[in-house]
């Protein structure tokens, strides 16, 4: 029993409960400082998923391998980045309390888990732990009618989809009689052999998961949620947790149920279209940027399942890489969208960018920077996400995939030039207040990571690429 | 290394992006921060022009291969390198980016007032793009710099254009956006038969036959629109229209030649059998093209819609040229291309400096220049001639020599080309009449300036290089020569023996023919 590999969860969560009674004891204004530490949690865990070892402990519940670390590193760097968005928004909204980081902290660790889950049971426990974190983040401005709606809306939703995840997860125990990912790849070896009964467990455990991607059927809470959370939690929402469910859902389609490859197949490649389309149809009449963000986000993580639709290592590789550039251009789009506020007030209609180009340019640079990304066209970070699913799917053969994925994104193009004729073609408004240094940072630093990929991809790449390997054993 | 001693491509290649950090680094109040935007533009421009004819002067004619090469590890395990060189054909395009660059940004030197440093900046990466796609030699950075060339581009239109320009600009974007797209799977699926996306590679890389029709398809879907083919053309109008002064000679001078330089790089090529099946529906777009929007051109009442039109007429003799297949014909299209990158660019930069001055278009606000501007009518008239093809002028040339290559194919291709000349000296002449013969009527053209010092700088070279173009070609066509000779003994190569590609391609490794075929 090795418990040493669960390091950086262990450490995380003893930090949070640390931090915890330290807020409760210390009067006056705690937040701040709570922030710090937890981002001092977050860099230290950062540091011991990279130094830790590779292995599987807890009776082959847990496993550190690559992939698990390099979603590990995603999610910490996504959180990171959403907890300093988060600093100045707070603050301004009065949302300035302790707990904030505390739960998200929460919620990170819960997200590590479901990295490192090898088991049924790790797997629901990371999940919750992380889903229970961010229903309460969702209604943090608890006197707000929006925000109490999305918490309730995000609550009543995920209990539906965990409900139904556990379902399938006793579906599969019960035709297989084991909850360990490694155990049921061995007995699903030969796939012809798999009980139907196994199969709609399968189902349940795919719905559940997609449901926490957002991806089209399962997406419809996902706009609701966006707009109606403070908009420094929708910045969270929309990067750490993405990443940890998708190193989930990767995880289980590869791992337990790869042999299966043809039974989920085509679901697989049904949600990345819906998700596609849906992302690029339904955002074009969007007015309010968060909305436009949310539909944005299912249509992104429909361009990511194209790679897990292939089945193959190539395709999980461009599914990894296709994360990393999202979660650095999703947090610094809404570096930009926090920044968008006047005399106190967020504002976050499409319109108030208006003629942006003129009153910051430094901000509207950036923010085309990341809509030309999210477009897909090159040289941007953004590209080469698209690249290499697009690549996988080409060596898979899955030409109508490929095909409805590059038309969308053609339409998708039209709603990103959209914000950027807005900002650089329209007649200016009134100035948006002054920056504060924190979001200026992590927009130059989305910006730069976006814009500059394209010189040095190959240490990402290779990265992916060895994860990628350890799911298919 | 190469025959320069130093990553020459590179170095012009990324030389005007460092002008641009420059540029973005300018401190101070708007007007200073607008001249040393100018200047800095100006003079890294001008010094890439500078690389550029050493590049001119090194390249060995004699040789049909790439030179220069520059080869980089850069995507790992895939077979994808920064890989650089040019050979005969490219290098000329090289050439005339780095030339209509500096042009561009002498004609915008007072005409732009507004966010002049973002201007700049945008044109000095508009030719960082534009150059690198020249000199890209792996499919897959050249489709980043080709569809990179849309963002700048995008907001020059949107931001500096008239009216219209949201609409234009939308347009620009997306037509060429879907075509890039369907590209962009042709390049993987190639990449992915051969194993890699070296364009020295391909270009020796059989493909199966029923494989070379999608590829074709998806080709064209790209460079059609980026040429433009009839019926996808109508963005060019809007663009144009709509698009400052520069903006149009970028767009006529460059862009359109990007899909021209695709077809002659990659179609032709890479896929012989394709190609030659294509041949007469290629034909036949060109065809409608020099013939319908030559027509339509000459009912145009604004100046900048008619040498649009006429643009895409002319382009429709370019890829005559290049389907067919012959010595004559590619080196007439190659030419062509030349000229009209040259005097078409001319023509829209003689529409701005009339424009800079009424803020008008429409030719029916002209009439009588001659009499106000006769520095003007003379350059007007050089370049209305250069564009009708009279000989001594660049644009005899071109049209002769794909007149000549369309022979050999078939004779009505050929009378159907050539009636472009003839419809074209019919538009050229009604536009040149009616602005700047008859009487001076309106009242306040009579306080209208002739040419400026700097605008008589920005023609003179182009003058001398059309006629140096007309009477002494061979200095331009030896370039080229060696390596549209290499191209056609390929093509008649590859269509001899039909039969064998099957075969070859069989037994190499890198084929996975069971992914292809799912």
């Amino acid at each position: 029993m090795n418990w040493t590999l669960a390091l950086p969860e262990l450490v995380l969560s003893i930090v949070g409960m640390m931090i915890l009674v330290f807020g409760v004891l210390r009067k006056g204004d705690n937040a701040f400082l709570a922030s710090m530490f937890t981002i001092g949690g977050f860099v230290l865990a950062a540091f011991l998923v990279v130094s830790g070892s590779n292995g599987s402990g807890f009776h082959g519940q847990f496993v550190v391998d690559p992939f698990s670390s390099f979603m590990k590193e995603l999610i910490l760097a996504g959180a990171v980045l959403s907890l300093i968005l988060s600093l100045d928004y707070n603050r301004q909204a009065g949302l300035s309390r302790f707990e904030f980081p505390v739960l998200m902290l929460f919620a990170v660790v819960g997200m590590l888990i479901m990295a490192s889950a090898s088991n049924m049971m790790t797997l629901y426990l990371g999940l919750e732990l992380q889903s229970l974190a961010l229903y309460v983040l969702a209604a943090f401005a608890r006197d707000d009618l929006r925000s109490s709606e999305a918490g309730l809306k995000y609550f009543v939703l995920g209990a539906l989809a965990s409900g139904l995840l556990l379902y399938g997860i006793s579906l599969v125990y019960g035709f297989s009689g084991t909850m360990d990912f490694t155990q049921l790849a061995k007995l699903l070896a030969k796939p012809e052999t798999a009980s139907p009964g196994l199969i709609v467990g399968l189902v349940f455990v795919l719905t559940g998961l997609v449901f926490k991607i957002s991806a089209v059927p399962f997406h419809m809470w996902t706009p609701d949620v966006y707009e109606g959370s403070p908009t420094s939690v929708t910045v969270f929402f929309a990067t750490a947790p993405k990443v940890a469910a998708m190193a989930l859902l990767l995880r289980v389609m590869a791992t337990p149920f790869g042999h299966l490859v043809g039974a989920w197949q085509q679901l697989i490649i049904l949600i990345s279209i819906g998700s596609m389309i849906l992302g690029a149809l339904a955002a074009i009449g969007q007015t309010s940027i968060k909305r436009l963000m949310a539909y944005s986000s299912i249509g992104h993580m429909g361009y990511a399942l194209i790679g897990l639709a292939t089945g193959t290592p190539e395709g999980i590789r461009g599914v990894l890489v296709y994360m990393v550039v999202y979660v650095f251009m999703s947090a610094g789009t809404f570096a930009c969208v926090i920044a968008m506020r006047r005399k106190g007030q967020s504002v976050e209609k499409i319109s108030d960018l208006s003629g942006l180009s003129r009153t910051d340019p430094g901000m509207a640079l950036a923010f085309a920077v990341f809509m030309f990304s999210m477009a897909g066209i090159p040289p941007l970070s953004g590209f080469f996400g698209k690249l290499y699913v697009f690549m996988a799917a080409v060596q898979s053969g899955l030409w109508t995939l490929a095909i409805i994925g590059v038309l969308t994104s053609v339409v998708g193009a039209f709603y990103y030039l959209r914000i950027v004729k807005v900002m650089y073609f329209d007649a200016s408004v009134e100035a948006f207040d002054p920056r504060p240094a924190s979001l200026s940072f992590v927009a130059a630093l989305g910006g730069l990571f976006t814009a500059f990929f394209f010189v040095f991809p190959a240490p990402f790449i290779d990265a992916a690429q060895a994860a990628a390997k350890v799911l298919f054993g | 290394m190469n025959a320069a001693g130093f990553p020459i491509l590179s170095l012009i290649t990324w030389l005007p992006l460092v002008g641009g950090l420059v540029i973005m680094s300018v401190r101070g109040d708007e007007a200073t921060v607008a001249s040393n935007a100018r200047w800095t533009a100006l003079w890294t421009s001008l010094i890439v022009l500078a690389l550029s004819l050493v590049l001119w002067v090194k390249f060995d004619p004699a040789d049909g291969g790439f030179q220069f090469v520059e080869d980089v590890r850069w995507l790992p395990d895939y077979g994808i390198g920064y890989k650089m060189g040019v050979d005969g054909i490219s290098i000329l395009f090289v050439l005339l980016s780095t030339l209509l660059t500096p042009v561009c940004i002498l004609a915008s030197w007072d005409s732009i007032q507004r966010s002049v440093r973002e201007y700049m900046l945008t044109f000095l990466i508009l030719e960082t793009m534009m150059v690198g796609m020249f000199c890209a030699l792996d499919f897959i950075v050249f489709y980043i710099f080709f569809e990179g060339v849309l963002i700048p581009m995008f907001l020059i239109i949107g931001v500096w254009g008239g009216p219209r320009r949201v609409y234009s600009a939308f347009k620009f974007f997306l037509f060429t956006l879907t075509g890039s797209v369907l590209m962009l799977l042709a390049v993987l699926a190639m990449w992915f038969h051969a194993g890699t996306s070296d364009i020295t590679v391909l270009l020796k890389t059989q493909f199966p036959a029923s494989m070379q029709t999608w590829l074709f398809l998806a080709f064209f879907a790209s460079f059609a629109v980026k040429v433009p083919m009839w019926p996808v053309h109508t963005w060019l109008p809007d663009a144009h229209v709509e698009a400052p002064t520069a903006g149009s000679v970028i767009l006529a001078g460059v862009l359109l030649k990007m899909g021209a330089y695709g077809f002659l790089r990659f179609s032709v090529p890479m896929l012989p059998q394709a190609s030659a099946t294509f041949a007469p529906f290629m034909f036949t777009l060109s065809v409608v093209a020099v013939v319908y929007t030559s027509l339509v051109a000459l009912a145009q009442e604004d100046m900048k819609k008619l040498i649009a039109y006429s643009s895409v007429a002319h382009m429709g003799v370019v890829t005559i040229g290049i389907f067919t297949f012959n010595v004559q014909g590619i080196q007439g299209a190659m030419f062509q291309m030349l000229s009209h990158g040259i005097v078409s660019s001319s023509l829209f930069l003689i529409v701005g400096v009339i424009y800079d001055r009424m803020h008008s278009r429409d030719i029916a606000r002209y009439g009588g220049l001659a009499d106000r501007m006769p520095k003007y009518a003379l350059v007007f008239m050089f370049f209305t001639m250069a564009s009708i093809g009279l000989p001594g002028t660049s644009g005899f040339i071109g049209e002769f020599l794909v007149i000549i290559g369309a022979m050999q194919v078939n004779f009505w291709l050929a009378l159907l080309g050539g009636l472009g000349m003839i419809l074209g000296a019919a538009y050229m002449l009604y536009l040149y009449r009616r602005v700047i013969f008859g009487r001076l009527t309106k009242a306040d053209l009579r306080g209208i300036l002739d040419l400026s010092p700097r605008e008589i700088t920005v023609f003179a070279p182009l003058v001398l290089i059309t006629l140096w173009m007309g009477v002494y070609p061979t200095s331009f066509t030896r370039f080229f020569d060696a390596a549209v000779t290499q191209m056609v003994q390929h093509h008649a190569q590859a269509m001899a023996a039909p039969n064998s590609a099957s075969l070859a391609q069989a037994g190499t490794p890198a084929i996975k023919l069971a992914g292809m075929q799912r």
